[in-house]
């Protein structure tokens, strides 16, 4: 049985232990250090040459014309909200049916076997299609159909266009995440008179969707950006946004901006899946230097 | 060929072949409540394959088991419901990662048996209190010993009252001082009365635990008895030699 060390509050590391501890702390002020001068000397290097180019006064009037750029935010920003939107609404409906299709794809009963057959074709489908033809010919074609009682908003056609694209990819990223959880793990789970639905729920899909986090992830971020394909059909998102003020200015600097939405989305996005995901890989593994 | 009344599990003629190869080939035998059986034998001789069979999670292709009278081996049984009434206990843990211990632990009598996260909690902690792990309720499986995790998979299997626990080598992982902490758990379920099937590689814990004792080789249980008496005085050669290699190799 296990006993907790008695004095373990009061025990002070050795003088050797207390020699090693400095030396690391030394090391690591050092590479501080290193990567500081290199960082400034690299980096001033560059911005010197840029600067002193020639081409450089005509760049920052076209691309970085900042005045103009906090003038149009206001209208870009509008419009970026169309793409924030859409990506909460495709995204939540990405995440269910992807789930579905991956449950589908993966299930074994024989009842199904004609949804698994449909959930492959329309997988193999519709993730070697361009994403931009779907909107175009949905966005496009299914107005052209005239059936009635059918929306022809182009807006949420759009949306139906990239739930679709989107649902495929997803499927495939959450299927072979369900197929890396170990047999062993559903027999542990069957054994102790779980069924079959409350194994995935409780054993395997846990354990699946943590592993395929990271390419869950880079798909989001591939999502937002790519709302901004649906400006093709003359939805007004922060793309098309910009591009009628480009279109009055013949300046760029629009565009910046909208690049500039967009990063401050995704590249928190990134940082705090990132930070949430190590933390539950610090919870659960072991500790160690591997 | 009927059973004893006192038996609450009951094989007869039991055979599993893998392609060509057959592992289990006409497996007999009884267990009466309350008693341990033991299954000794080789590596490969198909010991985790019989006790796979009897919690239904490896089909069989002949033969009958019949726990509590009812034969589980039917094709329309519902394996859930058999399965509430057993305990496992895998050789290699097969704790879920993802769950601290008390989740792995409380899982079961919440999803399956119906019982609140308060009750189940309180229960699971008993348990873990009586088996020295109380402090490690929270903690994460990989953070824990390797017999610390065997003790938790063992009292995931009996946190649900089966009415017989199957053990699969639950040692062979660990050291020896680890398998001490472990057996000596064993022995005292087995004190308390629990029902169990055990296969394992110490023939000493095997001699301590067993009401019966089976040496599987072949696909057959070539001899079986009191344990003292099937590893002491083996009749059968093959036995014999058996029991010969494990002496030589300095496990009994
Ligand atoms: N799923 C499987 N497919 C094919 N062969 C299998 C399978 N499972 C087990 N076997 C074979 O069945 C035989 C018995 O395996 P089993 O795991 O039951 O042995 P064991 O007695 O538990 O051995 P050990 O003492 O090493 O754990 C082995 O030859 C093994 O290769
Ligand atoms: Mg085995």
């Amino acid at each position: 049985m296990t006993s907790p060390i008695s004095d373990s509050e009061n025990w002070q590391p050795s003088e050797l232990e207390r020699r090693r501890r400095a030396e690391r702390q030394r090391k690591t002020q050092k590479n501080v250090l290193i990567a500081g001068i290199s960082s400034v000397l690299v980096l001033g290097t560059f911005s010197i040459i840029l600067v002193n180019s020639p081409g450089w006064i005509s760049l920052r009037d076209t691309f970085f014309k900042w005045a103009y750029g906090v003038e149009v935010l206001p209208k870009v920003i509008l419009g970026f909200t169309t793409n924030i939107t859409l990506t909460l609404i495709a995204g939540s409906s990405v995440a269910l049916l992807g789930l579905l299709l991956a449950l589908v794809r993966t299930s074994r009963s024989p009842a199904l076997t004609p949804f698994r057959f449909l959930a492959t074709i329309y997988v193999d489908v519709f993730r070697g299609i361009p994403m931009i033809l779907v909107i175009l010919l949905i966005g496009f074609g299914i107005p052209a159909l005239q059936i009635p009682g059918v929306t022809n908003e182009v807006l949420i056609l759009g949306t139906i266009a990239v739930i679709i694209t989107y649902t495929a990819y997803v499927a495939e990223v959450l299927r072979s995440g369900i197929l890396t959880v170990h047999p062993s793990q559903r027999a542990a789970a069957r054994s102790l008179g779980l069924s079959h639905f409350q194994t995935l729920r409780h054993v395997v899909l846990p354990q699946a969707i943590k592993r395929v986090t990271p390419p869950l992830l880079n798909d989001l971020v591939a999502l937002i950006k790519d709302t901004g394909l649906i400006s093709i059909l003359g939805v007004t998102d922060a793309v098309r946004a910009a591009q009628i003020q480009t279109a009055k200015s013949f300046n760029y600097t629009p565009y910046v901006m909208a690049a500039l939405l967009f990063l401050a989305v995704t590249i928190p996005l990134t940082r705090y899946t990132d930070r949430i995901l190590r933390r539950s890989m610090e919870r659960q593994n072991a500790q160690g230097l591997t | 060929m009927s059973l004893s009344p006192s038996a609450l599990l009951s094989v007869r003629d039991l055979k599993k072949t893998f392609g060509s190869e057959v592992v289990l080939d006409g497996i007999s035998f009884e267990v009466p409540v309350h008693t341990a059986t033991v299954f000794i034998g080789a590596s490969g001789s198909g010991k985790s394959t019989l006790l796979r069979a009897l919690n239904l999670l490896e089909q069989v292709d002949d033969g009958v088991i019949e726990l509590d009278g009812e034969e589980i081996t039917a094709v329309d049984i519902d394996p859930d419901q058999v399965r509430r009434k057993l305990g496992m206990v895998f050789q290699a843990f097969n704790l879920f990662p993802h769950m601290s211990v008390l989740e792995n632990i409380t899982l079961s009598p919440i999803k399956v048996h119906g019982l609140t996260r308060d009750e189940a909690n309180e229960r699971a902690l008993s348990l873990l209190e009586r088996f020295g792990l109380r402090e490690k309720a929270d903690q994460y499986p990989d953070r824990l010993s390797g017999g610390q995790q065997q003790r938790v998979a063992i009292i995931r299997a009996l946190a649900r009252n089966p009415r017989l626990l199957l053990l699969d080598e639950i040692t062979s992982a660990l050291d020896p001082v680890l398998v001490n902490e472990v057996l000596l758990t064993v022995r005292e379920l087995k004190e308390e009365g629990m029902t169990m099937v055990i296969a394992t590689h110490e023939m000493g814990f095997a001699k301590q635990v067993a009401d019966q004792l089976c040496y599987l080789h072949g696909g057959k249980i070539v001899e079986s008895g009191r344990a003292s008496d099937v590893i002491d005085r083996p009749k059968e050669p093959e036995t014999q030699e058996f029991l010969a290699r494990v002496h030589s190799a300095g496990r009994l």
